[in-house]
């Protein structure tokens, strides 16, 4: 392995890092903001220019605060809990084609960490992974209210792996590949997978919001029944990790969801990176509207809408497809 | 800002009855309501009613220290005591009766006889601790002198604080502004009351 490619990958994953965790911070701003303005209130106003600093208010006040770790917990699994949570949310990142290659002052630069062929099993695997995070966190915090979110949040993610596991495969059989340039390059000929695709599209959407635990499906921390879940033992930045995590993983689901059946970044040039930037938008910017927008479901619905409605019709749409195919 | 929108409580003939169906007892019955509830789009209508009021920006957040929402005229906050506006000296002659008729026994008032023999008040408090507001002062006062005043945002270390007889008179300034707002609450003159008054018939 040459020096200069590694060199080169150490510096992709510190942008990466650097540019999502501050995203993580813009986004929770983007967020109030954007839940304010639905619910006719102004949200944040008073730090810096239309709060946008409250954002580094809230970083202040998440790195000063004091670290509590409350007696009874199991100490060591609840100190890595967090840990896991952001660590597998960018580990993620590993295999997502953010933009087109470009050339950067002669250099040609391919924003991905790592191309690996397997791109898409890496990146529902490790967001399988993420599940210890509150599974781990849930359980160690020597609290009910926690424990109950771990349990629910087992849960949620091991049906939802089924369905975007299942929703996935018929694209995959199509495209033959499972590296994500792969799909992005095969939509260029043959239309955005999208329309070729739509239950599987729905499917995957559907299945992100209970992956990111976002609000139809945000039962794994519901602030009206279980207090914060997981979160709630936790304090300063060890809930600054899981929060940091999260919206990782929303801006990153936000990236794959147009990689896969959207058409992507197109053929590569700024126009097709843009597109794919307003598409990441878009994709997070329904994140938001759906909490403004919807109520949560209970833990029995969102099992019975995973298990008898959601994945006979992944099945069905992988038979379907197969059938087409040959 | 005004007080109208808050004010009109009259949702006119809006009201109707929901329609609700009966629970379906068959699974069959169920199955057709799922489908039914999955197609009718009721999910779009939340999200364009959130989008609708986001792209309207009708924002009804108060940004409070710097803007205030209108009180009522009514309203009855810390007492003041006004003054006559033709020879701009106190309303109050000292009857009593806001002292006796309190139910919280919180104003304290004496008086003397002064030079020209005429009744004055010499120390006149009221315990905010005590008061309950309850505006029977001002309903009792036939002078109009003491009355509620609009005043909601009091710091002080304690309440009793507040109401020295020099803090609750219309200061002098005001009097010659012509500033001096008149309470609208109890006791006070209703707004038409010119055109009510009836000569008393003197012969029957």
């Amino acid at each position: 392995m040459e020096t200069a490619y590694l060199i080169e990958t150490v510096v992709k994953i510190v942008v990466i890092l650097l540019i999502f965790s501050a995203l993580a911070g813009i986004g929770t701003y983007f967020e109030r903001k954007v839940l304010a303005f639905m619910q006719r209130r102004l949200g944040p106003t008073y730090v810096g220019p239309y709060g946008l600093l409250q954002v580094a208010a809230d970083g202040i006040k998440l790195f000063t605060k004091e670290d509590i770790v409350p007696t009874n917990v199991v100490g060591r699994i609840f100190k890595i809990a967090p840990v896991i949570t952001a660590a597998t949310a960018f580990m993620a990142a590993a295999a997502i084609p953010f933009l087109p290659t470009f050339t950067l002052f002669g250099y040609v630069v391919h924003p991905i960490v790592a191309d690996i062929n397997i791109g898409i099993l890496y990146i529902l695997g490790i967001m399988g992974v993420g599940l210890y995070g509150p599974l781990l966190g849930g359980m160690a915090s020597a609290n009910k209210f926690s424990l109950l979110s771990a349990a629910r949040g087992a849960a949620v993610f091991i049906s939802f792996e089924v369905i975007t596991g299942l929703s996935i495969l018929a694209p995959i059989m199509m495209v033959g590949s499972l590296s994500l340039i792969d799909f992005n390059d095969y939509q260029i000929n043959n239309g955005w997978i999208m329309f070729t695709q739509p239950v599987a599209f729905i499917l995957f959407w559907i299945a992100a919001f209970a992956e990111t635990g976002r609000t139809p499906f945000h039962l794994i921390a519901n602030d009206h029944e279980i207090i914060d879940g997981f979160g709630t033992e936790y304090s300063g930045m060890r809930w600054g990790l899981f929060f940091i995590g999260e919206y990782a993983n929303m801006f990153f689901i936000a990236f794959v969801i147009p990689l896969l059946f959207m058409g992507g970044y197109g053929d590569g040039s700024l126009l097709g990176a843009l597109g794919l930037l307003a598409k990441v938008a878009f994709f997070f910017f329904f994140f938001l509207w759906t909490r403004a927008a919807w109520p949560d479901v209970r833990p029995d619905q969102l099992m019975w809408l995973c298990w008898k409605v959601l994945m006979p019709l992944a099945v069905l749409n992988i038979l379907i497809t197969a059938i087409v195919m040959i | 800002m005004n007080t109208e929108q808050f004010n009109n409580r009259d949702v006119g003939n809006d009201y109707f009855l929901v329609d609700i169906e009966d629970y379906p007892a068959t699974g069959w019955g169920r199955f057709k309501r799922v489908i039914k509830r999955s197609l009718r789009g009721e999910l779009f209508v939340g999200l364009w009613v959130v989008l609708r009021e986001m792209i309207r920006f009708d924002i009804h957040t108060i940004k409070y220290p710097e803007e205030k929402m209108p009180i009522g005229p009514r309203y009855r906050a810390v007492h003041e005591m006004k003054r006559l506006w033709e020879s701009e000296t106190e309303r109050c002659i000292g009857c009593g009766l806001c002292e006796k008729i309190c139910i919280s026994n919180c104003i304290k008032m004496d008086t003397k006889i002064d030079e020209n023999s005429r009744k004055e008040v010499s120390e006149y408090t009221i315990n905010l601790g005590r008061c309950i507001f309850c505006g029977y002062c001002a309903e009792v006062c036939p002078e109009l002198a003491i009355t509620h005043g609009g005043e909601y945002e009091n710091v002080s270390e304690q309440r009793e604080h507040f109401i020295d007889y020099a803090g609750m008179l219309t200061p002098l300034e005001k009097m010659t502004q012509g500033t001096q707002q008149e309470f609208e609450g109890f006791g006070a003159i209703t707004p038409h009351e010119d055109e009510r008054i009836k000569k008393t018939p003197l012969s029957y």
